[in-house]
């Protein structure tokens, strides 16, 4: 009798704790998810740094600069457009990326949801996102450069008149 | 009575701008080489066509204006505030054409505010830009930061007595050696001798931080004349806080510091005179003015309780505190967070490190801590003055290098330079409040272009009104070259239309 009543409370004890749970997970992502279900542009973010802190974002735009691995982990600056944020994540997710933005290259667009760190307390004050999930949104490429002519013309235009230039000193000198 | 200046004026003075534009035209081939070892075919044809233009133009001047006699005082003065000028305008041509500057205006600005070492930019793109453009802005930084009349003088002119006058004219009045010619030589070897140090040191430290081994030679060395120029661009948009390293903040704070002394105090730390750095004004003032106000700057950042912790508060506020100290303007928090998450106490903080600056004889800009230092002991003075007996002869001493007398010819002086900065500052801020910018943030931001820092609170931006990009580009000029040569300039477009023939 006593055993059977143990076993309820423990069964009771069970549920709760699972209901509890379930109802932290959903009000969690509720509140965050689905406020920012959206991308947040990185201006957004910088000048609502105190709104945002602490919260989960989705952060989309290209990936800029190197992929710098710090032992399980690797920084990550993405560029949206108008600035570029660091993003923190672990080494296993930045492997999926394949391009990074430079002269020579557009680096690979990828969403990012992370929690937003006003000031983050494990990166000395940084504002940044710690990113959790990634995904590409599209992959990036090397850029081919084209000799430009207009510029190649100019030069020999510039050229012929320095030499005329140089003609006429020595005229003059003599 | 105002003589108008002859001719012969304007002809000494276009000889030897264009010898300044020749040297000028010369160091474009280094950006050529680097873009020849990264395969950058189109910035290489940018620099091209600017040596090409730069040549065509310092040869005409020279030839038009052949002459053998030497510059006196106003024309030096006059041939070192053009040739800034000139090289803004000649050293913006490869940056237009990039294509990544909006505007030749723009480009005019970012090409000032490297050649004045300030660092505010009108880059679009920046993290998209070539190695070689990306040399070219820091390269600027160098050797304005030196004195582009140095370049001239350490290379391209043979010893002539008017050497002196325009490396008075470059805002450097101190000669380290007794030679002008050997003092300029001097400044490129302390110079290139810390340019391979710290590209090293900063170069390892990316490595270590998981950059490309390469691509981190390369940010240490733009980031090393960026921080011993007390310059403050930097390769990608983010500034320093893209490398996201305590390390490399700590080395650059050490570059920073390095940059904002004295030639002359390196000059004997080299030769061992090491005690000098204890009993130098400027480095006792610097050590003052960094405590207090980054005192102010701390209480106002904990009043704000953005950075909890002593470690954060101290890794941001220091950080952005010296750099604006220095005179150099890197960043490791974005330029909106200054008017987001600062108060204005530590704005305040932050502005008035800025406006005092660094060493005479250094790369660095504003009121400069030997003057503050003079202001200083003649308060002290005048005070021991009420205090003491009327009979009481009372003599104030400051050493800096030697042991020297505080007289009332240098308290004027220091007097005189810090009153222009402080017109300069409040000019400046006026136009910014004009267009529509809050006081504190007008005068953040004017104090950083005249001051030669390049910390931005957000308002210099490819969109700002031109009128304010132009006031800007006059307070770098200005701030840089301390008011002497670009008074005369002013002074000789007056005799030129009201003197007397």
């Amino acid at each position: 009798m006593i055993k059977n009543l143990r076993t309820e409370k423990l069964k009771n004890l069970r549920t709760g704790i699972l209901l509890f749970f379930s109802f932290s997970v959903f009000s969690f992502f509720s509140s965050s998810v689905l406020l920012f279900a959206q991308p947040v542009s990185s201006s957004e973010l910088i000048n609502n740094a105190k709104q945002y802190d602490g919260k989960i974002v989705t952060y989309s735009g290209e990936v800029i600069g190197d992929v710098m691995l710090r032992g399980e982990f690797a920084w990550v600056n993405i560029n949206d457009g108008k600035n570029a944020l660091g993003v923190w994540m672990s080494a296993a997710l930045a492997q999926e990326i394949k391009f990074t933005g430079n002269y020579k290259a557009r680096g690979d667009r990828l969403e990012i949801v992370g929690v937003f760190h006003h000031a983050c307390p494990e990166h000395g004050g940084d504002l940044d996102i710690h990113g959790r999930f990634l995904r590409k949104i599209a992959s990036g490429r090397m850029v081919k450069e084209k000799l430009n002519f207009d510029k190649v013309s100019l030069i020999f235009i510039l050229l012929g008149v320095l030499f005329l230039t140089w003609i006429l000193t020595l005229f003059k000198r003599k | 009575m105002i003589l108008r200046p002859r001719l012969e004026d304007l002809k000494i003075i276009g000889f030897y701008l264009g010898k300044i534009i020749l040297g000028l035209a010369l160091t474009m081939v280094i950006p050529i080489l680097i873009a020849l070892c990264f395969g950058e075919i189109n910035p290489a044809l940018d620099f091209f066509i600017s040596i090409e233009i730069s040549v065509l133009f310092g040869l005409l001047l020279i030839k038009i204006c052949q002459t053998d006699k030497d510059l006196n005082w106003m024309q030096g003065m006059i041939v070192v505030s053009l040739s800034w000028l000139v090289a803004m305008v000649l050293g913006a041509i490869p940056l237009y054409l990039s294509g990544h500057w909006k505007s030749f205006l723009d480009a005019c600005f970012d090409a000032m505010s490297g050649f004045a070492t300030t660092g505010l930019t009108l880059v679009g793109d920046l993290d998209h830009l070539s190695y070689t453009h990306n040399l070219w802005r820091h390269l600027i930084m160098f050797l304005g930061g030196q004195g582009i009349v140095v370049i001239a003088l350490s290379f391209f002119v043979r010893g002539f007595s008017g050497a002196f006058k325009m490396y008075v004219g470059e805002a450097r009045d101190e000669k380290i050696m007794p030679n002008v010619i050997n003092t300029s030589r001097f400044i490129w070897l302390v110079s290139i001798v810390y340019l391979i140090l710290g590209t090293l040191a900063l170069g390892l430290t990316g490595i270590f931080n998981g950059m490309q081994p390469l691509n981190s030679f390369f940010h240490g060395a733009c980031n090393f004349m960026a921080a011993f120029d007390t310059g403050g661009f930097s390769p990608q948009s983010q500034n320093i806080l893209y490398y996201h390293s305590f390390v490399y903040e700590v080395i650059t704070v050490i570059i920073m510091v390095l940059g904002a002394i004295n030639f002359k105090l390196h000059y004997h730390l080299w030769m061992g005179n090491r005690k000098e750095i204890i009993k130098n004004i400027e480095t006792r003032t610097l050590f003052i003015t960094v405590i207090a106000t980054f005192s102010i700057v701390a209480v106002g950042l904990a009043q704000t309780g953005i950075y909890p912790t002593a470690v954060m508060l101290f890794r941001k506020g220091f950080y952005q505190l010296i750099s604006g100290h220095t005179g150099t303007g890197f960043q490791t928090i974005y330029a909106q967070q200054f008017s987001a998450d600062w108060n204005p106490l530590a704005l305040v903080g932050v502005i008035i490190a800025m406006a005092l600056g660094g060493a005479v004889c250094s790369t660095t800009g504003a009121i400069k801590m030997l003057r503050i230092g003079i202001i200083l002991k003649a308060f002290k003075e005048d005070l021991k003055r009420i205090i003491m007996p009327e009979r009481a002869i009372v003599i104030e001493k400051f050493h800096h290098i030697r042991e020297v007398f505080l007289e009332d010819k240098l308290v004027r002086g220091a007097l005189m330079i810090t009153l222009a900065y402080i017109i300069l500052y409040g000019l400046g801020t006026l136009v910014g409040m004009f267009y529509g910018h809050p006081f504190l943030e007008a005068l953040f931001e004017s104090t950083s272009a005249a001051a030669n820092v390049g910390l931005s609170c957000g308002i210099t931006n490819p969109a700002m009104p031109a009128a304010l990009k132009i006031t800007y580009i006059i307070q770098m000029w200005a701030g840089r070259l301390e008011f002497m040569s670009v008074f005369t300039i002013l002074g000789f477009l007056f005799a030129s239309i009201k003197g007397k023939r």
